[in-house]
């Protein structure tokens, strides 16, 4: 399994002692004290994973996020002592595909990052269609209406979960399961966030979707009606 | 037209007491001609037809409640009310008054001159030759003489009477000739005043005066006026009466008394006019100072009362402002303290977390890796992990209590199903039933019961509650009911063990307060789980309440509005399960035990002060069930029925502030 981890936090014991549970676990972790050398850092060492504390010294852990997005869409897993809503959304929509609250389990921590790194390997040749967005899912593009849509590998993941079943209603704990691997009920603010960020990629008017509809109460499908 | 008869009603009474009156002859004024109008007149304000009665009342008490409504709620119309029955009194007492006075002018000017004819007369009639002997058949035609001189004279005699002594020897003699200015045929003399001045003769024979009401001059209405009567010549035996018509004072007093009713009238009506202003002046700067409190309470601190000249409604208005500006100063320091207390534990909680992360992850690495280590070190690295879980979770709880503590919650709805959440929340407590070899059963609506909630704060009160209710639970299941109805969800949580003292339902929600001190090391909750959930539930405008009995376990009720910002009024789920029927909530296995219990009860309870005890209270919630209940049992069958008889309270529901144990002490 390839397993490089940048992980970038100022607290030096806890990088620390991050980089020798992730060595256990077979990673290949580096590690990044200062949040205005982050991208240098990132660009240099291409890691698959980052580990992003939100507060950082320097270059604002939101902004690390925002700058990684920009020009990747390798899994970012935000290490964040704020539970609060508003954190937690915040650093969500700055493109951070999955959150830990600290303090946190080691095993937790593993669990996520492969959650994150795993990549079903699924090569038989599938094409999906849901309204005028069109998905190949083995070559990993989407396309609306001929354009290609630039999607983060989770945004992949989700629409291509509610796309298999086309009007079937997902909740957000089936969703959880089935695209973050969470076994256990989890943060359902997750689903919300990048639900949100998906429709601002693919709908053509976010705010009436026609793609990713939300059945209240309940959960997701896609499709309209 | 009640004021003038009212007047002329008083101007009667005084008269009567007049000084010099009528006191020696009996009389009183009689009725006046335009006071029998005047009653007329007003008559004429009912001609018009009445209305039904049921619309009478209808329209009266609308109009009654609206008008005590208005008096109520309006400075301006007591002011203005006031001010109309003050001045009224005022007018009319001053009025009187003057009235009085004028009267009393008119009528001393009159009687003087009236005096002073017949004085006069009396002296002319003295003075003639005819009157000093008996009458003969001469003296008719000096008495026409003589009426016709003293006429010329002034004054209208009434009549010249030749009595002859004895004077009952028959009726006094009348000359129609003297009648001169009456309307026809003079009336008779009044005989109370001709016996008078009969009988003062001779000794004394000063003139004797009388207020008949007359027909005289061309008005067949009798007019009031003055007699006077006297007796003079031979023996005292002619008599002269003095008639004085006193149509024109009575004309002036009338004519006066409309004057001043109506400058009283037009006084009233311009002091109300002018309190009515007056009050406007004032009460709409005071009616702007509510308005003003009510945007400023509503939220709009920058409301502010317009500030004129340097009087007091001025001074109210500084004061407004000054209070709303220091309220809005207020307001800014406590946000600004709450930023900072928001601040502070954002940071606390940053700094704290920071390094229990590297501690945790350490401690599992240790823990992992206590294989390799001696007994005594890997004993260590196992109370190290333990007890820093439990920290982690009191920090996490602390944490949240200060959040709470400095109104940094925020509430994060969205349209749920209760049901699912109940589900979902349920699996640690339902991994530590297991363990005890007991069962958690759910009672879940078919249909989902969406309601708009915070998913995390919800499932935090439920995890909480159900928890608890497995931890107190002594191995017996635990029963999770979800109900809702338009307004309300209600989750119940009711477990039957320990249960609560009196009291204990309001306690278990204080902080750190545990039920039994005893058993607080080996109970695994930090003490702020409760305080928590209530604060949650809190913030969702909901209820969070709990009812318990010692022995027989305990419910934990949670009620949250089904759409956010909406005020709850009662929830669909019981809180005290014997109130709703023979403890509905009991599972399958404990449904005998807690029916058993039940019956039992009201052998020890029904007691002549054993009012609103919750047995018999049961008994009625659901009398069918308590009679099937009661054949099954026999033994229980007469205390059941005891229980229904004994008590005919009907004691409904407890409200929320109606707690199970306030029953249960009661009981």
């Amino acid at each position: 399994m390839k397993g490089r981890v940048l992980v970038v936090d100022d607290d030096i014991a806890l990088a620390e002692m991050l980089g020798i549970v992730l060595r256990g676990e077979g990673f290949e972790p580096s590690f990044v004290y200062d949040g205005d050398k982050a991208m240098e850092v990132f660009r240099d060492f291409r890691p698959d994973l980052v580990l992003l504390d939100l507060m950082l010294p320097g270059m604002d852990g939101i902004d690390v996020c925002r700058q990684i997005r920009a020009e990747s869409g390798v899994p970012i897993v935000m290490l964040t002592a704020k539970s609060d809503t508003v954190d937690v959304v915040l650093g969500l929509e700055s493109g951070a595909d999955d959150y830990i609250v600290k303090p946190f389990q080691s095993k937790v921590l593993i669990a996520r990052v492969r959650a994150r790194l795993r990549r079903t390997d699924d090569p038989a040749p599938e094409t999906l269609t849901i309204g005028d967005v069109t998905i190949d899912v083995a070559g990993h593009s989407v396309q609306r209406a001929g354009e290609p849509l630039n999607l983060t590998p989770l945004e992949f993941d989700l629409l291509v979960a509610l796309a298999r079943k086309p009007r079937q209603v997902f909740t957000r704990e089936v969703l959880l399961e089935q695209v973050w691997g969470y076994r256990h009920a989890a943060d359902t603010r997750l689903v919300n966030v990048h639900v949100q960020r998906l429709r601002a990629k693919i709908e053509k008017d976010p705010e009436r979707p026609e793609i990713v509809v939300t059945v209240r109460g309940v959960g997701y499908k896609a499709g309209p009606g | 037209m009640q004021g003038a008869d009212g007047v002329v009603a008083r101007l009667e009474g005084r008269l009567r007491g007049l000084p010099g009156s009528a006191t020696q002859v009996a009389g009183r004024l009689p009725a006046l001609p335009y006071r029998v109008r005047s009653r007329s007149g007003g008559g004429g304000d009912h001609g018009a037809p009445p209305p039904s009665v049921e619309e009478q009342r209808t329209g009266w008490r609308y109009r009654l409640r609206r008008l005590s409504d208005r008096w109520r709620r309006s400075l301006q119309l007591r002011v203005v009310t006031a001010t109309l029955v003050l001045s009224a009194v005022v007018v009319g007492v001053l009025g009187y008054v003057l009235m009085q006075h004028l009267v009393t002018e008119l009528y001393d000017d009159k009687l003087q001159s009236s005096v002073n004819i017949v004085d006069a007369g009396l002296a002319t009639a003295s003075g003639e030759a005819q009157f000093s002997k008996p009458p003969d058949p001469s003296t008719a035609a000096a008495m026409d003489a003589l009426a016709n001189q003293l006429r010329s004279t002034g004054g209208t005699p009434y009549a010249l009477e030749v009595t002859l002594p004895p004077a009952d020897q028959g009726p006094p003699v009348y000359s129609g000739g003297y009648a001169v200015g009456f309307w026809g045929q003079a009336p008779a003399l009044p005989q109370v005043l001709v016996r008078r001045v009969q009988q003062q003769n001779p000794a004394n024979h000063s003139p004797q005066r009388y207020w008949p009401s007359l027909p005289v001059a061309s008005s067949s209405t009798p007019v009031p006026g003055l007699l006077i009567g006297a007796s003079f010549g031979y023996n005292y035996g002619y008599q002269l009466y003095y008639f004085f018509p006193l149509a024109a004072e009575q004309h002036s007093i009338a004519s006066m008394q409309r004057t001043l009713l109506l400058v009283g009238l037009a006084v009233v009506f311009l002091l109300v006019a002018i309190a009515w202003l007056v009050t406007r002046w004032v009460v709409i700067p005071v009616r702007l100072a509510p308005q003003g409190a009510r945007r400023l309470s509503t939220g709009a601190l920058n409301e502010r009362m317009e500030v004129r000249g340097t009087d007091e409604l001025a001074a109210l208005a500084t004061s407004f402002n000054e209070m709303a500006a220091s309220l809005q100063e207020k307001l800014a320091e406590l946000q600004d303290l709450s930023q900072v207390q928001r601040q502070f534990v954002s940071d606390v909680s940053h700094e704290l977390r920071t390094p229990l992360t590297t501690i945790r992850i350490a401690s599992d690495v240790l823990f992992g890796a206590k294989a390799e280590l001696d007994p005594a070190a890997a004993r260590a690295a196992e109370l190290l992990q333990s007890q820093l879980e439990r920290f982690e979770s009191l920090l996490t709880d602390l944490l949240e209590i200060s959040r709470y503590d400095a109104n940094a919650a925020t509430l994060d709805a969205e349209p749920v199903d209760i049901a699912t959440i109940v589900r979902q929340s349920a699996d640690v407590a339902q991994q530590l039933a297991e363990r005890r070899g007991a069962k958690i059963e759910f009672r879940l609506p078919a249909e989902p019961c969406i309601a708009e909630v915070d998913r995390r704060r919800v499932e935090r009160i439920l995890r909480n509650l159900l928890l608890n209710a497995v931890e107190h639970g002594e191995d017996k299941d635990t029963v999770v009911t979800v109900a809702s109805d338009s307004a309300a969800a209600a989750v119940s949580v009711r477990d039957f063990g320990v249960g609560l003292a009196p009291g204990e339902d309001q306690l278990v929600f204080d902080r750190f307060w545990r039920a039994d001190p005893a058993r607080a090391r080996t109970s695994g909750g930090t003490g702020l789980g409760l305080s928590i959930a209530l604060e949650d539930a809190r913030l969702h405008g909901g209820w969070l309440e709990a009812w318990g009995e010692p022995g027989k376990g305990s419910v934990f009720r949670l009620t949250l509005p089904r759409t956010v910002g909406v005020e709850l009024h009662g929830s669909p789920l019981p809180l005290n399960p014997y109130t709703a029927g023979l403890d509905a909530a009991a599972p399958r296995g404990l449904a005998h035990l807690s029916t058993v219990a039940v019956l039992a009860q009201p052998a020890v309870a029904v007691g002549p002060a054993a009012g609103g005890d919750r047995t018999s209270a049961a008994a009625e919630g659901q009398p069918g069930e308590a009679a099937a209940v009661a054949s099954a049992s026999p033994d229980g069958a007469a205390a059941a029925a005891d229980g229904v008889s004994a008590d005919s309270n009907d004691d409904s529901q407890p409200g929320p502030g109606t707690t199970g144990s306030e029953v249960a002490t009661r009981g």
